[in-house]
């Protein structure tokens, strides 16, 4: 994983502060999160101090600092889904795996994100779980989608 | 000196000098918040707001220049009522813990509140529950008492290059932390303390351990034994609303015996302990092809910071414990025996005016047989607090001395307490060591006063020897590339984590204010010019100690019972 990082830091010669953004970016497409490691990496190579980048980085909405769970749910807030309730519809979801948003659960299945408009404003409200859609949804559907999850590793568990 | 205009009177200021600092030597207080003196402004809090009299704008005035022609009102109602309200916004997601908090009456909000007449919630903002931060052994960190002046930050960062904390999160959900939220502990924090000097509220404080004190104090199966560092008689006075830089260590010494500690001590004594075993090790070193630089190894946030920061330098510090656990080891080991006391049954607390020796006091390195040797430190603020808990009045008090063996000290280690002081009680040392003579004049004028790096060159004997001295780990950063790359000019370095040493130590009556720290400069080099005994060598008390205990400087017990390892923390965020 480190090394994924030093890749990415290797397009960044003699880089400074202004790279930082950029670099978070890449650093967050090739492994899917922010790690400690990286952050260490990162704030060696641009002479920038870990607690900066971490200010910098929470400063954005974009960027997670644990890994993508097995299941990554996106939760549209764009402003259809808004105004046809995506707020509660986000909240069921928190209650329902007891992480917030940007985390991901202790035994690694489930993570969330808040995204903008995924472009099916026709379905809202919408969530997306690993490329698959879930659109008109209520609170309870969203507690049923979440729990048909559960079940299905519970029975790949056993 | 150039003019403008305040409250209707002509004020002078110097070209490019702000509003704020004009108004300052003018006699004219306006509030700040987050303010520092010492470094730019930032203008993000708005309390010292003063209203242009010609536009009728309101002003920052710790940002804004002074300018010929400029008129300022500084308690217009304009200015009053904007100052309230932010106070009233700043309030609206504070905790009423007033009652319970330990900043309690020293509060700069607290104390901005009831200037402003500040007499209800007008404002309701949504508090988020934060935990308290208690993982560290010396700072604690109540969340939800910050207001993000962010005067911590840039302390932290401009101030101690250490940068272990920042603002993270955004709009309402902005906060201070460490990288990833981690607890102190895990951060590169170095438990200097400085935040907690700048924190204006209680959200920064040391990690009392005054409770801890007051149960061994009432324990009678306990020796309850208390050493207070060289700075902290210069400092303690201003707790107690007397002069800056007043000297009240027979007080404080009487005071502490009527609290009931069996022995008070002067870590001035172990500071010329420590003298004898540096010196030695230096002139070892410098005979016997050792690693050089030396640098010195008294202040524990800057051993963390160099375990942190520069783990290859480590070779480079000198082996020698601080005072205090070099105190600390004999009191345990040598003192106990001599009273007929179980070591165990010893409770050695340390006044200091430090947060680190909290820190230093547990390090796995200062633990003999998994115990420590100093059970409690307890920084000027708790002893302050200590004392007035037991409503003692300083002012009915016949001054005592300090107990002895470990009560004699030389004027030397006294000078502990401030940048230079080690590196000029270690100078009149070594050149007697080398040259079987005194230094003609005693006074090392060229590390003396300041806080950047001061340097002196030495011809000891035939010897010569670059020393340099600096304090504030933002300012020994350059000193330490050098050293790393190989590069340094010095045979002997002194690195004090806090400006200007301990007299300004992170454990000091709270507060930025630079004079009061001038004036407990004075007051240690004052004791210096007064004192007879001025060199450690010549301290009766050690030399006894050595005779009837250690054997000599450098020996074998010595170096069991005085000296210690460092370890790389490169793990830390
Ligand atoms: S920080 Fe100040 S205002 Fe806040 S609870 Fe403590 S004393 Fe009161
Ligand atoms: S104690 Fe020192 S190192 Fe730690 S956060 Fe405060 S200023 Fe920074
Ligand atoms: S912790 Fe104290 S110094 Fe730091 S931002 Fe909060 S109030 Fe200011
Ligand atoms: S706003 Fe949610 S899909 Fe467009
Ligand atoms: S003190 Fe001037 S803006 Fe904070």
């Amino acid at each position: 994983m480190n090394t994924m990082t030093e890749q990415v830091l290797t397009r960044y010669p003699g880089a400074g502060r202004d790279k930082l953004i950029p670099i978070l970016q890449e650093v967050q497409e090739t492994d899917g999160y922010i790690s400690k490691e990286a952050v260490a990496l990162i704030g060696r190579h641009l002479g920038v101090p870990a607690s900066k980048i971490y200010g910098v980085a929470t400063f954005y909405n974009q960027f997670r600092f644990t890994p993508k769970g097995k299941y990554h749910i996106m939760v549209c807030r764009g402003t259809a889904c808004h105004v046809k309730g995506s707020a509660d519809i986000l909240e069921r979801i928190e209650r329902a795996l007891k992480i917030k948003a940007g985390e991901t659960s202790r035994d690694g299945l489930f993570s969330i994100e808040v995204v903008a408009c995924i472009g099916a404003c026709g379905l809202a409200p919408v969530i997306c779980v690993n490329g698959e859609y879930h659109g008109k949804l209520t609170g309870d559907a969203v507690e049923k989608i979440v729990k048909s999850y559960q079940e299905r590793e519970a029975a790949h568990g056993n | 000196m150039e003019q403008m205009r305040a409250n209707g009177s002509a004020i002078s200021f110097e070209q490019g000098e702000t509003v704020l600092s004009a108004l300052k030597r003018a006699g004219i207080r306006v509030p700040t918040l987050c303010h520092i003196e010492c470094l730019p402004p930032v203008g993000a809090c708005r309390i010292c707001v003063v209203e242009d009299t010609a536009t009728g704008q309101l002003i920052p005035s710790c940002s804004f220049p002074a300018a010929p022609g400029l008129s300022v009102a500084t308690h217009s109602v304009k200015a009053l009522r904007a100052r309230k309200t932010i106070v009233e916004l700043l309030l609206a997601n504070h905790p009423d813990d007033c009652l319970y908090c330990d900043r309690n009456l020293t509060c700069d909000l607290q104390k901005l509140a009831e200037e402003l007449g500040v007499r209800q919630r007008r404002i309701t903002g949504e508090r988020i529950a934060q935990f308290v931060d208690n993982s560290s052994p010396a700072i604690m960190r109540d969340p939800e008492k910050c207001i993000l002046c962010g005067k911590c930050v840039r302390t932290c960062e401009e101030i101690q290059g250490v940068s272990a904390l920042d603002f993270s999160g955004r709009g309402s959900k902005s906060r201070i932390s460490t990288a990833f939220d981690r607890s102190l502990n895990l951060s590169t924090c170095v438990a200097c303390g400085q935040c907690v000097m700048a924190c204006p509220t209680g959200a920064l404080t040391e990690r009392s351990s005054l409770r801890e004190v007051l149960n061994a104090l009432q324990d009678p199966k306990k020796t309850v034994v208390i050493q207070h560092a060289p700075a902290i008689s210069v400092s303690l006075a201003e707790e107690f609303g007397l002069p800056a830089g007043s000297d009240i260590m027979g007080l404080m010494t009487a005071a502490l015996k009527k609290i009931g500690f069996t022995a008070v001590f002067d870590t001035s004594f172990s500071a010329d302990l420590t003298i004898m075993e540096e010196a030695t090790e230096l002139v070892e070193r410098v005979k016997g092809g050792g690693v050089l630089p030396m640098i010195t190894s008294c202040s524990p946030a800057w051993i963390k910071f160099a375990e942190t920061f520069y783990p290859t330098v480590l070779p480079h510090l000198s082996t020698c414990k601080s005072p205090q656990q070099m105190l600390g080891a004999v009191i345990r080991h040598y003192w106990a025996d001599t009273q007929g006391l179980d070591k165990k049954a010893v409770y050695s607390v340390s006044a200091m005016p430090c947060t680190a020796k909290k820190f230093e006091a547990e390090r796995e390195e200062m633990l003999v047989k998994g115990a420590p040797d100093i059970d409690a430190v307890l920084t000027t603020r708790e002893l302050a607090k200590l004392i007035r808990m037991y409503s003692i009045d300083l002012g009915k008090l016949e001054p005592v001395a300090c107990d002895l063996p470990f009560g004699e000290r030389s004027s030397a280690g006294k000078l502990f307490g401030a940048s230079g002081g080690v590196m000029e009680a270690a100078i009149r040392t070594a050149h007697y060591l080398i040259t079987g003579r005194e230094l003609e004049n005693l006074v090392v004028a060229a590390v003396r006063d300041g806080e950047g790096l001061r340097e002196t060159t030495l011809t000891l004997g035939g010897l010569t020897l670059k020393a340099a001295v600096v304090s504030g780990l933002g300012s020994a950063r350059k000193v330490l590339d050098e050293v790393a790359a190989g590069k340094s000019p010095y045979h002997f370095i002194e690195i004090m984590s806090c400006p200007g040493g301990c007299i300004n130590g992170g454990g000091q009556p709270r507060g930025l204010d630079r004079d009061n720290v001038k004036k407990r400069l004075a007051a240690l080099y004052a004791i210096d010019a007064a004192a007879t005994l001025r060199v450690s060598h010549k301290n009766r008390a050690v030399a006894d100690l050595y005779g009837k205990f250690l054997g000599k400087p450098g020996g074998h017990l010595s170096h069991e019972l005085l000296h210690t390892t460092y370890q790389a923390r490169t793990d830390l965020l």
